[in-house]
C-alpha cells in the first residue's frame, strides 16, 4: 500500500512539470498532502497513539488544508495571473524531472543496508531536487513558494522513513512546516502584493553590487 | 535556568512589544541585558553542567556566549539611539526590539544547546527574528533582501534537517533516538561512513547560510546591507557564530570517523572558493555596509581554512571567530555613524571623515588596522598561526593562494576606507552635519581594544578555554 501511494506521489511531480495554471498546483499539493496522509498512516504504526495522531491531524490540517487555502487566498487577494509562467517549455520540464527520477534511482543503488528503505530514499530525493527545479525555472514568487512547499513534502517522506526510531524527528519536520509556512505566508505575501504590484522574480532583482 | 532565561526574555519582547512609551522601553532593555548577563555569569560559572537536558555549558558555548553578551550592551543601546532618531511609527520600533531581544536569546540558547535537533530549532528561530529586522524599513529594497533571506535561510534549514535524518540513519537502529553531541562524538568512529558523508555535506551546506561561506553566502550580504545597522553589527558578528558552531560541533563529530581527511578538504574547497569570492566582490563593491560584509565572507573562510588545516589551526579558528566579531561589530556600528553624517552608503559621496567626526574616524582606523591583521591586532595573531598551520600541514600552494587573495583584499579594502577618512566628499553639504553621541564611539573603542587585548595579552583563562574547546580534535 505505501508503494503505491509514494508512486502516486512521485507520479504527481511528472504531472506538475507539465500543469499549466496556478489552480493545478494548489490541487497537486492538496492532492499530495493526502497522499503523505496515508503514508504517515501505514508507515508509523510502531509509534505511540497520542504522537501519531498528532502527526495525522497536522498533515490533514496544515498541508492538505491550511496551505492550499491559504494559497488560494494569496492568488486572489493579489490578482495573480492564472499563468504558470515557466522559463523553459513544459517538454524540458518533463524530461528534467524524469532525468532527476532516473538520477536518483541510479543513486539508491548504493543503498545496501536495511536501515532505509529504497523507495522513501528515491521518492523524498527526488521530489527535493524537482522542488529545487521548480524554484529556479518559474517566475512567480509564488510559485517558489509552492516549490518550497513540495520540497518540505519531501523532506517529510524522508522523515517517515526514519520516524519508526526516532518519531521526534517526524515532529521537527512538522515544526518546520508550520513555522515557515506561517511567516512566509501570513506575513510576508500580503506584503509583497502590497509594495510591489506585479509579483514577479524579476522585481525582487534590485540589490546587487 | 536555561528555562528561566527563556521564558524570561519571551515575556520581556511581549512587554517590549505592547509598550508604546520610550521610558519604559528603556528599563525593559536593562531589565533584558542584566538577564543576559546573568546567564552568561551563570554558564560561565556552572562549567560543563547540563541543564534541562538539552542544554550544556561547554567551552565553546561559554566563549561565544561571552562574545554575544559583550556584543549584545552596544548593540541593544546602539539601537536605541538610531530607532529613536526616525520618527516613524511605535509599532515599528517595538517589533524591532521584541525580536532583537528574541534573536539575542536564540542565539544564546543555540549556543548552549547539546543537541544537533534543539541547535537546528534555534537557529531556525533566529532565521525569523532576523528577518523581522531587516524589514525594519519597510520599503521595497528591505522587502527584497527580507524575501531572499528568509527563502535562503529556509531551504538551508531543509538542507540541514535532510542532514540530521542522514545523521540518524548512520547512527544504526540500535539507539534511542539520541541525537545529542556527546552521544553522537561517542559513537562516531563506528558510523555507517556512507552515510556520513552525504549527512556531513549536507549540514555543512546549509549551515553556511548562517556561517556565510560558499555555497549559501549570498543571502547575508543582502541582510547586511538593508538591515539597521545594529542590527547588521549583530548579523556579522554573532549570528555568523551560530553557523559556526553549527558546523564546528559536526566537523568534531566527523573528524572521530574515517572521515577526518575527507571532511577537511571539503572544508578547503569552499574556504578558498569563498575567499575567492570575497575578494572578487571586495574589488567592485561601492557601498560600505556590503564591503563590510564582503570582508564577514573572507574572514570566515580563513576561520574555516584554520578548521581544515588543522594542529595549530584549530586554536587559531576558534581565537580569529571571536577577534572578528568583535572588530567586525564594532564596523558596523560605526557604518550607522558615516550614514547619519553623509546620507549615504555609497562610497562615492563619503570623504574627509577625520574632520567631520574624528573619534568615529579613529574607530575606523583601529578597526581597519585590526581586521586587516596588522601587526599588533589580535587577528595577526591568528592568522599567523592559521598561516603556520599550513605550512606545516605541508599545504604549500593554498598558503601562496591565500597570501595573494588577502593582499587583494587588503588592498581593496585599504583604497575604500582611506578614501573616507582622507579625501574631500563629492558634492556635500557640511552645513547640515548631525550630532552624533560619542558614548557610541565609546563602546566602538571598547570593542576594538579588547582585540588587540585579547590578541597580544591571552589571558591564560581564555587560553584554557580555547584549548578546552578544541579538545575534542586534537
Amino acid at each position: 500500500m505505501i508503494n503505491v501511494l509514494l508512486i502516486t506521489f512521485t507520479i504527481s511531480l511528472l504531472y506538475l512539470s507539465i500543469a499549466n495554471r496556478l489552480l493545478t498546483y494548489v490541487r497537486i499539493i492538496t492532492f499530495q498532502g493526502v497522499i503523505l496522509f496515508g503514508v504517515a498512516f501505514f508507515e508509523l504504526r510502531e509509534i505511540n497513539t497520542v504522537n501519531l495522531a498528532f502527526i495525522l491531524l497536522e498533515t490533514i490540517l496544515v498541508k492538505t488544508l491550511a496551505i492550499p487555502m491559504f494559497l488560494i487566498y494569496v492568488i486572489k487577494r493579489n490578482n495573480i495571473t492564472r499563468e504558470t509562467e515557466p522559463f523553459l517549455p513544459n517538454f524540458i520540464s518533463l524530461i528534467v524531472i524524469t532525468l532527476i527520477l532516473v538520477i536518483t534511482f541510479l543513486i539508491s543503488n548504493f543503498i545496501t543496508d536495511k536501515s532505509l528503505s529504497r523507495i522513501f530514499f528515491i521518492v523524498a530525493l527526488s521530489t527535493l531536487f524537482s522542488g529545487l527545479y521548480f524554484m529556479v525555472s518559474r517566475k512567480k514568487i509564488i510559485t517558489h513558494v509552492i516549490a518550497y512547499v513540495i520540497m518540505e513534502n519531501g523532506v517529510f517522506i524522508l522523515s517517515l522513513a526514519v520516524g519508526n526510531e526516532m518519531p521526534m524527528l517526524v515532529n521537527l519536520g512538522i515544526l518546520l512546516d508550520v513555522f515557515v509556512s506561517i511567516f512566509l505566508f501570513g506575513i510576508f505575501i500580503n506584503k509583497v502584493g502590497d509594495v510591489i504590484k506585479d509579483t514577479d522574480v524579476t522585481h525582487l532583482s534590485n540589490i546587487r553590487d | 535556568m536555561t528555562g528561566i532565561y527563556l521564558a524570561g526574555a519571551l515575556i520581556l519582547s511581549g512587554l517590549i512589544f505592547f509598550n508604546r512609551n520610550r521610558l519604559i522601553n528603556a528599563l525593559l532593555i536593562v531589565g533584558f541585558l542584566t538577564m543576559q548577563w546573568g546567564y552568561t555569569i551563570y554558564v560561565i560559572t556552572h562549567k560543563n553542567m547540563t541543564d534541562l537536558n538539552y542544554f550544556r555549558h561547554d567551552a565553546i558555548a561559554i566563549l561565544l556566549l561571552a562574545t554575544l553578551g559583550i556584543i549584545s550592551i552596544p548593540a541593544l543601546l546602539h539601537s536605541y539611539e538610531y530607532i529613536y532618531k526616525e520618527k516613524d511609527n511605535a509599532r515599528s520600533r517595538s517589533i524591532y526590539y521584541a525580536s532583537m531581544i528574541l534573536l539575542i536569546a536564540a542565539i544564546s540558547t543555540a549556543y548552549t544547546s547539546s543537541h544537533i535537533a534543539v541547535t537546528w530549532i534555534f537557529i531556525e528561530i533566529t532565521t525569523l527574528c532576523a528577518s523581522a529586522l531587516i524589514f525594519h524599513r519597510r520599503n521595497s529594497g528591505s522587502l527584497e533582501a527580507t524575501w531572499k533571506y528568509i527563502f535562503i535561510c529556509s531551504i538551508s534549514l531543509i538542507f540541514v534537517f535532510v542532514g540530521i535524518l542522514f545523521l540518524s540513519i548512520s547512527y544504526g537502529k540500535t539507539s534511542e533516538g539520541d541525537l545529542s553531541y556527546a552521544a553522537l562524538l561517542a559513537k562516531a568512529p563506528e558510523m555507517n561512513t556512507k552515510w556520513l558523508k552525504p549527512a556531513f555535506v549536507f549540514i555543512f551546506t546549509g549551515f553556511t547560510a548562517k556561517f556565510g561561506l560558499v555555497p549559501m553566502y549570498t543571502a547575508g550580504i543582502d541582510a547586511k546591507d538593508k538591515a539597521p545597522a545594529p542590527a547588521a553589527a549583530l548579523f556579522s558578528s554573532v549570528l555568523m557564530n551560530v553557523g559556526f558552531i553549527g558546523i564546528f560541533r559536526v566537523y568534531e563529530i566527523v573528524a572521530q570517523s574515517q572521515l577526518r581527511e575527507w571532511a577537511g578538504h571539503l572544508l578547503m574547497i569552499a574556504s578558498l572558493l569563498s575567499l575567492f569570492i570575497s575578494t572578487v566582490y571586495m574589488l567592485k563593491v561601492k557601498n560600505i555596509k556590503r564591503m563590510l560584509a564582503y570582508s564577514s565572507i573572507e574572514h570566515v573562510g580563513i576561520i574555516t581554512l584554520g578548521l581544515a588545516a588543522g594542529g595549530i589551526g584549530y586554536y587559531a579558528a576558534v581565537l580569529h571567530t571571536i577577534l572578528h566579531a568583535f572588530v567586525k561589530s564594532a564596523m558596523f556600528f560605526q557604518t550607522g555613524q558615516v550614514y547619519s553624517i553623509y546620507k549615504s552608503k555609497s562610497i562615492y559621496y563619503v570623504g574627509n571623515y577625520f574632520k567631520y567626526n574624528l573619534p568615529g574616524a579613529l574607530v575606523f582606523l583601529a578597526a581597519f588596522i585590526c581586521i586587516t591583521a596588522m601587526p599588533p591586532s589580535g587577528l595577526f595573531i591568528s592568522e599567523f598561526l592559521i598561516f603556520r598551520s599550513l605550512f606545516e600541514g605541508h599545504q604549500i600552494l593554498v598558503m601562496i593562494v591565500l597570501a595573494i587573495l588577502l593582499t587583494t583584499i587588503i588592498w581593496a579594502f585599504g583604497k575604500n576606507v582611506f578614501k573616507l577618512l582622507y579625501t574631500l566628499p563629492v558634492n556635500f553639504d557640511e552645513s547640515k552635519i548631525e550630532k552624533v553621541n560619542h558614548g557610541e564611539t565609546m563602546m566602538q573603542f571598547i570593542l576594538v581594544s579588547l582585540v588587540f587585548y585579547l590578541g597580544v595579552f591571552q589571558p591564560a583563562g581564555f587560553v584554557n578555554l580555547i584549548n578546552e574547546a578544541i579538545k575534542n580534535l586534537m
